[in-house]
């Protein structure tokens, strides 16, 4: 109980207040523009979070990690068009609902089972945070290094059918961040002889370029749409509570967003899979899924917003981050020089309790907000899509050019950007180039660090976690393969 | 031809999008021609252990980029296409490339003439390229310009040096606009 209260005590400043409710209704605005999406706004504001203390500069990142999606359910209810990626399976029930007159029933529901997830998994969280302040000190450097391994392996499979070019990327980002001068040796690498890659490539740069940037070349090069919207009519209230008409669904559908945020590299569409497949097995009318099942609505916006309180446990108790965004705020740590890992979850449970009551209160904040500002927001999903693409272009060189105020910083980002845009394009994942830059440099420290203390390959892997680490590992890649060579087979059968 | 319009069983055939191909060439010829370039651009330190050496991680990377490259390649002759697709999409990429010229332009203007200035003439320019044209939506790219100055260096202080034009401004409207504009 103390911990909670010491929770407290650190958001207890004007500051940190202020943070929340920008980075609440920040994110929920955002959220509902189809887009734009978190990882744009992370990447944007991330330089100007830096003058900010930790715990301000991070509630700002969060609060739009962890709203955006609630605003991202409006469109996609409304007018069949995901506000973020992971709203894409919402669009499948409550765009029916929408169709059958049903919006705000699909609104309110979508805002409340979004409520449930993100209470649930904060709750979660604070109950587990003791255990897992047992746990982490267990983590040394062999485990982390197997931990962020488990995370690429993870990156790499969940992209079903694009498991090779998964690869590549993951690869591509672990060559990135070894450009530059390998601070053990002092010799460089890869750097050409040009004195600006000296310093390596910078990854805040790379995640503007790749998602700031190239998002605006994907709107400025797009057809013009501007989505027409209808308001919304009545409160929002009245179907709150529906969601507990349904609680096997809100409750398992927000276990696997929580079980999938904790893993590494899984995240949101991992989690809205499996609740999803899960709530349609189990329900007595399986055959309404797509076409306006409460349920399904339920499953989808449960599990995405119990993500990202989940996902900051990898992040803060081992320091490697699950995906983009956890990546993106591993920055803001590291500038203020707060080192996320085993340390912190021991030493500062206080700063870890207070960055989860801080997402507690943003969710209530963020339900307050939506259901008297619906009407208004709808607003906002109006602004044309070149529009929108010009304000990105303008936004972004503020997060690359005000980092170091480097030309060519800005050139990298461009040439990120470029590389963004083709890879949306072919609807290619991006996410992996990220996680193979952050997860690369920490294999790269992690295993240098354990080498003084390994003398044969087994010693890796001689203690309880980095064994049950490194069976995870082995038992993925075995079951992948075995499902890729089944596929193939069955291909094969079809074609003969 | 890349106008023609491709027939219904042509498209339901097509297993991957256009320029996928153009792709897949480009990441093999950036992985191998990296991979060569591996003992000039590391160095081997004797007396080190394999996984120490500067060269391990790049090496490693860079293997790995070419086998999935590869991979990615025969994948992607293998798949069935359509043609005309590829040559269409490469039209649309190299229309891109107007725009981080855009961007750069931003970039090496606003050093000279501010950040505020090049803020709010760059967003409308833009704006009326992309085809809009009211003076409503010129006006509102204005202020959107002079919004984003205003909010991240002005209030939050963001990292932008003053112009060099400021340098002709009175003293006290100098010292403001190079600190807050």
């Amino acid at each position: 109980m103390d911990i909670v209260l010491d929770g407290f005590a650190i958001l207890a400043r004007w500051d940190v207040v202020a943070a929340l409710l920008i980075g609440s209704v920040g994110g929920v605005i955002i959220g509902a523009i189809p887009g734009v999406g978190a990882a744009v706004a992370i990447a944007i504001l991330l330089p100007a979070t830096f003058s900010f203390d930790p715990i301000v500069g991070l509630t700002i990142l969060l609060g739009i990690y962890g709203s955006s999606m609630y605003g991202g359910a409006i469109p996609a209810v409304l007018i069949n068009t995901p506000g973020t990626a992971v709203n894409a399976l919402t669009t499948y029930d409550g765009y029916p609902l929408t169709q059958r007159g049903e919006g705000r029933r699909a609104l309110s529901l979508a805002y409340s089972a979004s409520f449930f997830g993100g209470i649930f998994s904060v709750l979660c969280l604070i109950i587990l945070s003791p255990l897992l302040a047992s746990i982490a000190p267990h983590f040394g450097s062999r485990e982390i290094f197997l931990a962020a391994l488990l995370g690429l392996v993870l990156a790499v499979i969940v992209h079903r059918g694009q498991s090779v070019i998964a690869a590549f990327l993951v690869f591509f980002g672990i060559f990135i961040n070894t450009i530059g001068l390998h601070t053990a040796t002092l010799t460089r690498r890869f750097t050409f002889d040009l004195n600006f890659l000296a310093s390596g490539i910078n990854l805040i740069v790379v995640v503007l370029g790749l998602f700031a940037l190239s998002q605006a070349f994907v709107l400025l090069v797009g057809r013009d749409e501007s989505p027409e919207t209808k308001p919304v009519s009545g409160g929002l209230f009245q179907g709150l509570g529906e969601v507990f008409k349904y609680p096997g669904t809100a409750t398992a559908s927000s276990g696997f967003g929580v079980v999938m945020g904790m893993i590494p590299g899984v995240g949101e569409f991992m989690a809205q899979f499996l609740s999803y497949t899960f709530a349609q097995r189990r329900s007595k009318t399986p055959d309404e899924f797509g076409k306006g099942a409460p349920e399904g609505l339920i499953a989808s916006e449960a599990s995405n917003n119990a993500v990202p309180g989940a996902a900051m446990i990898p992040l803060l108790a081992l320091g490697v981050p699950g995906e983009a965004l956890t990546a993106m705020m591993l920055t803001v740590f590291y500038v203020h020089n707060v080192v996320p890992g085993p340390q912190l979850f021991q030493n500062q449970l206080d700063f870890v309790m207070a960055l989860y009551l801080a997402l507690l209160i943003l969710n209530v904040m963020v339900l307050v907000f939506l259901l008297f500002s619906t009407n208004m927001l709808l607003q906002v999903i109006r602004i044309p899509t070149r529009f929108l693409g010009v304000m990105i272009l303008t936004l972004a060189f503020v997060g690359v050019y005000s980092l170091r105020n480097s030309a060519w910083d800005c050139v990298i980002a461009a040439v990120f950007g470029f590389i963004g845009f083709v890879l949306k394009r072919l609807r290619l994942p991006i996410v992996p180039i990220i996680l193979g830059m952050v997860l690369g440099q920490i294999m790269e420290v992690k295993l240098r660090a354990s080498m003084a203390r390994v003398k044969t390959p087994l010693d890796f892997i001689d203690r309880p976690i980095a064994f049950i680490l490194f069976c995870a590992i082995v038992i993925i890649i075995v079951m992948h393969v075995r499902t890729l060579i089944k596929n193939r087979k069955a291909e094969r059968t079809e074609h003969a | 031809m890349a106008d023609e319009t491709p027939k219904l069983e042509q498209i339901a055939a097509a297993e991957r999008l256009g320029g996928d191909r153009y792709f897949a060439i480009a990441i093999v010829v950036l992985s191998a021609g990296l991979l060569a370039l591996i003992g000039e651009q590391t160095q081997w330190k004797n007396g080190s252990a394999l996984l120490k050496q500067p060269a391990f991680w790049p090496g490693i990377s860079l293997i790995g980029m070419t086998v999935c490259a590869l991979l990615y390649l025969a994948q992607s002759l293998r798949s069935e296409r359509y043609v005309s697709w590829d040559r269409r999409e490469l039209v649309v990429w190299l229309r891109c490339l107007e725009f981080p010229i855009w961007f750069m332009a931003y970039v090496f203007i606003v050093p000279v003439v501010g950040y505020l200035p090049t803020s709010v003439v760059f967003s409308p320019l833009l704006a009326r390229r992309m085809g809009y044209s009211s003076s409503r939506v010129l006006l509102s790219a204005a202020l959107m310009g002079a919004f984003i100055v205003i909010l991240f260096k002005g209030f939050l202080q963001v990292r932008v040096p003053g112009g060099a034009l400021y340098e002709y401004l009175p003293d006290t409207l100098r010292n403001f606009m190079i600190l807050y504009l």
